[in-house]
């Protein structure tokens, strides 16, 4: 066990502990507990709101997963990687402020609450909130077991003891937090994860004797490192351009992303947080998949990619900075886990309970049991994690890619189709799932593409189609009828 | 002004936003992929060299976003509308 490398993961911890009873102090104030929990009251300024998007996309596969495989196949793997900065302003553009505007007059508070008002069909409404809350638990239990991976690697605790530790600090923040207590510590982890990246590149450059020095070394290992073909020339140049659909503008369909998209306070606001974040995810994609290339000449050899990155920053770094660079990939996890987190409770208590089962409930009870629900879950949740699953990765993705072939066509049509209606909406989900499943398992690779593309496509076909075919008279907006 | 008025005036400029978002994208993708299999598509005996980078590597992926970010701000700075979001509000 490494002290020096453990205070920085401790300070930060203690932080977000402190984050969490800011908010919940601030929250006495608000007009609408369920607004201000799950939305902070829609004022996110600019800074925290480019960060927070950056920081729930970025998580485990930016810091650990990515950089390891960029180690595995060269320079391929760090032009993939750039397909992510679209991200940065494409979900704000294209959402845009009509989706802000919209979510206001509606007083959509989740982006079920927006589908519910835009296409008032009740399956559309079951059917995302069901997929939103599956899906995003397969995903936040392999972020879990990143984060608890990562405090055992660095503390030399057992994994079971790193999994509690991590989640009690981020259960007690989001609890008690809310969103807001989600959105300042997003920020402040996308500081740390601007700065560790940083730091790791810069570290590994000068270990690595300098950009030529490098480069030189990794032609001579293999031609192909250099290449955008990755080391055994796999790389096709159709295989990298699909994933611009999975970690570019499909990331528009995610939920936890899209839901931010409507808790900005202003449009100055989103204006400076497309320039940030674009600014932000291009430096820490760049800065942490060149990392892992460059730490190939630092130090070869490593077999396991997951241990890449933390291999690489207790080489290259003396033990104080070494903390700080393993706390951005927790903060990346971190800030990934408590939107996740969020948005299933959110989904519960509001599309579903609030919704279904108890529409007039009263404002202390809603409180109450906002809070049990965040915390049932978060404890399920970790339940789950206790004897981890296999392919870190591929789980995550996996749960994206659903998602994204899901909703990306109901919120991006519903908003600017007028055609669009619920039957158009709720074939669009099925189409979108159903092939996205079966491709993934029957068909991996299929058309050399990620198997999130053909889904995509498909789920747009059965949309238009659907929604010509049913042109009913339902598809205008409808009030919300609870506030 | 007419409150249809207003209204076909704020789905039109938002509209107009959406569609520059598309357009910039495509743009930023063209150059992503056009210098990156455009110059590496190469043998890599015959790559250039920029501050150590891979010529491939640094027109698509450090000059590209560079690029891009001016763009932005420019976008940001005299294309984008600042509108009041609550729009019943201050009617």
């Amino acid at each position: 066990m490494n002290i020096e490398v453990i205070i920085p993961l401790v300070v930060f911890l203690l932080f977000t502990f402190l984050i969490g009873i800011w908010s919940a102090k601030k929250r006495s104030g608000a007009a609408s507990f369920l607004h201000d929990y799950y939305l902070g009251s829609r004022e996110l300024g600019g800074l925290v709101l480019a960060m927070t998007m950056v920081a729930t996309y970025g998580s485990a596969s930016s810091f650990v997963g990515g950089p390891g495989i960029a180690y595995d196949r060269g320079l391929g793997w760090v032009l993939l990687s750039m397909a992510q900065v679209v991200t940065g302003y494409f979900t704000l553009m294209i959402l845009g402020k009509r989706f802000a505007v919209m979510a206001r007059r509606y007083k959509a508070v989740t982006l079920v609450d927006f589908l519910r008002s835009r296409y008032n069909n009740g399956l559309v409404v079951i059917l995302g909130a069901f997929s939103i809350v599956i899906f995003l638990f397969s995903a936040m239990a392999a972020q879990w077991v990143g984060g608890a991976r990562l405090i055992e690697s660095v503390t030399g605790m057992s994994y079971q003891a790193s999994l509690f530790l991590f989640a009690a600090a981020v259960l007690f923040y989001v609890i008690i937090g809310g969103f807001r207590a989600v959105v300042v510590t997003d920020a402040v982890q996308g500081i740390i994860m601007v700065v560790g990246t940083l730091i790791i590149f810069t570290a590994t450059l000068i270990a690595g004797g300098g950009m030529n020095n490098i480069m030189t070394s990794l032609y001579q290992e293999n031609p192909n490192l250099v290449t955008p073909f990755g080391a055994d020339g796999d790389l096709t140049a159709l295989y990298v351009s699909s994933f611009w659909i999975l970690v570019g503008v499909g990331v528009v369909g995610l939920p936890q992303v899209a839901v931010r998209a409507m808790s900005y306070k202003s449009s100055a606001a989103m204006h400076r947080a497309l320039l940030i974040g674009t600014a932000v995810v291009a430096f820490m994609m760049f800065g942490m998949h060149m990392a892992g290339v460059m730490g190939r000449v630092v130090v070869p050899g490593i077999e396991v990619a997951d241990t890449v990155m933390p291999e690489l920053t207790m080489t290259v770094l003396p033990g104080w900075l070494a903390g700080i660079v393993l706390a951005a990939p927790m903060a990346a996890i971190m800030s990934t886990v408590d939107s996740l987190l969020l948005m299933i409770s959110s989904s519960v208590v509001k599309d579903v309970y609030i919704n279904y089962v108890k529409p007039d409930a009263r404002e202390h009870r809603i409180r109450l049991l906002s809070l049990i629900v965040t915390a049932a879950v978060g404890i399920i949740v970790v339940a789950i994690s206790w004897s981890p699953p296999e392919f870190l990765i591929w789980l995550n993705l996996f749960a994206f890619g659903g998602l994204e072939a899901a909703f990306i066509w109901p919120i991006v049509l519903g908003l600017y189709w007028k055609k669009a209606n619920g039957w158009g909406a709720l074939s669009a989900m099925v189409t979108g799932i159903a092939s996205y499943m079966v491709i993934s398992i029957w068909l991996p690779g299929w058309l050399g593409m990620h198997e999130v593309v053909m889904p995509v496509l498909f789920s747009l076909a059965a949309f238009v189609l659907v929604s010509l075919i049913t042109n009913q008279r339902q598809n205008g907006w409808a009030p919300l009828e609870n506030d | 002004m007419s409150l249809e008025e207003k209204e076909r005036k704020l789905q039109e400029l938002t509209a107009r936003e959406a569609l520059l978002g598309v357009a910039i994208a495509v743009g930023h993708f063209i150059w992503w992929f056009g210098f990156a299999y455009g110059l590496g598509g190469r043998d890599p005996q015959n790559y250039q060299y920029i501050l150590g980078m891979p010529d491939w590597l640094f027109y698509s992926c450090v000059l590209g976003p560079v690029l891009l970010l001016l763009t932005l701000w420019f976008v940001v700075k005299y294309v984008l509308r600042d509108i009041p979001l609550d729009q019943e509000e201050d009617k």
